[in-house]
């Protein structure tokens, strides 16, 4: 727990678990919990980072506006999944396609 | 014994996030990324990072959870029980994602990082609010810009068109 590998890898782990989630994902909103776990990965390095680099707290504030990041971003995306649910009644993201060609 | 807590909670915030992404009804994926938040708050406090974990518990399971939930219950039909979802191509992302993971690993335990050894503070509470009101003024008030832009956004993207 005093070693700055273990968070590291922890955050890998949760990175890749979020990109895994990301990509196989097909409901708008699990593709939307899979970018919340990268988010809380680089969050777990920032904090970590700013830990042992001599308790130097900026990385407290990065990880502070990266909290704020994923409120708008969660608030706005959520109001366009349900914009999709009204126009094409599913949340499919290969299903809403329609800006392809 | 906080060396068993520090690797139960980690062991729990993976295990979590795993069913995050492979469970097939959505509102237990919401309900294990309650949990995954929950864990990393551990984390941050593991970290010394009491205010961080604070505002995770606060904004992160106060606010983005419960936003998700609420997303869930209104783009399904609650009347058939099962919101449940298939994921594609399990097979290539998977192999894809453990790729990335393993790449980083190397990378991490390849690197010599530099560390420090320091004391542990009473408090980060008011160091935070220092930092964000004289270095860091600027991002602080272009976050409160953005929060505002995505208000009137996320307000007028939900609005019924008329």
């Amino acid at each position: 727990m005093d070693e700055l590998n273990n968070y590291l890898f922890i955050s890998a782990a949760l990175f890749s678990i979020g990109l895994f989630g990301v990509m196989t994902r097909r409901n708008g909103i699990a593709v939307l919990m899979g970018v919340e776990l990268i988010l809380n990965a680089a969050n777990i390095n920032f904090v970590a980072f700013s830990r042992f680099g001599g308790m130097n707290l900026d990385g407290h504030i990065f990880a502070l506006i990266v909290i704020v990041l994923a409120a708008a971003e969660a608030a706005v995306a959520l109001a366009i999944v349900i914009n999709i649910y009204n126009n094409l009644n599913t949340i499919n993201v290969d299903e809403a396609s329609g800006m392809k060609e | 014994m906080s060396e068993a807590v520090f690797f139960f909670l980690a062991a729990f915030t993976l295990a979590s996030a795993l069913v995050v992404v492979l469970n097939n009804q959505l509102l237990y994926s919401a309900i294990a990324l309650l949990f995954t938040l929950f864990g990393v708050a551990g984390l941050y406090i593991f970290l010394w990072a009491d205010f961080i974990a604070g505002v995770q518990l606060l904004v992160y399971i106060g606010g983005i959870n419960v936003l998700i939930i609420f997303g869930i219950m209104l783009t399904n039909r609650i009347s058939s029980v099962r919101l449940s979802q298939t994921n594609l191509q399990q097979g290539v992302g998977g192999v894809f994602a453990f790729w990335i993971f393993i790449i980083i690993s190397i990378v991490i335990s390849k690197t010599s990082w530099f560390q420090m050894t320091s004391a542990e503070p009473s408090e980060t509470v008011g160091q935070v609010g220092t930092l964000l009101m004289t270095k860091y003024v600027l991002p602080f008030e272009a976050a409160s810009i953005l929060l505002l832009g995505a208000l009137i956004g996320a307000a007028i993207l939900s609005r019924e068109a008329n």
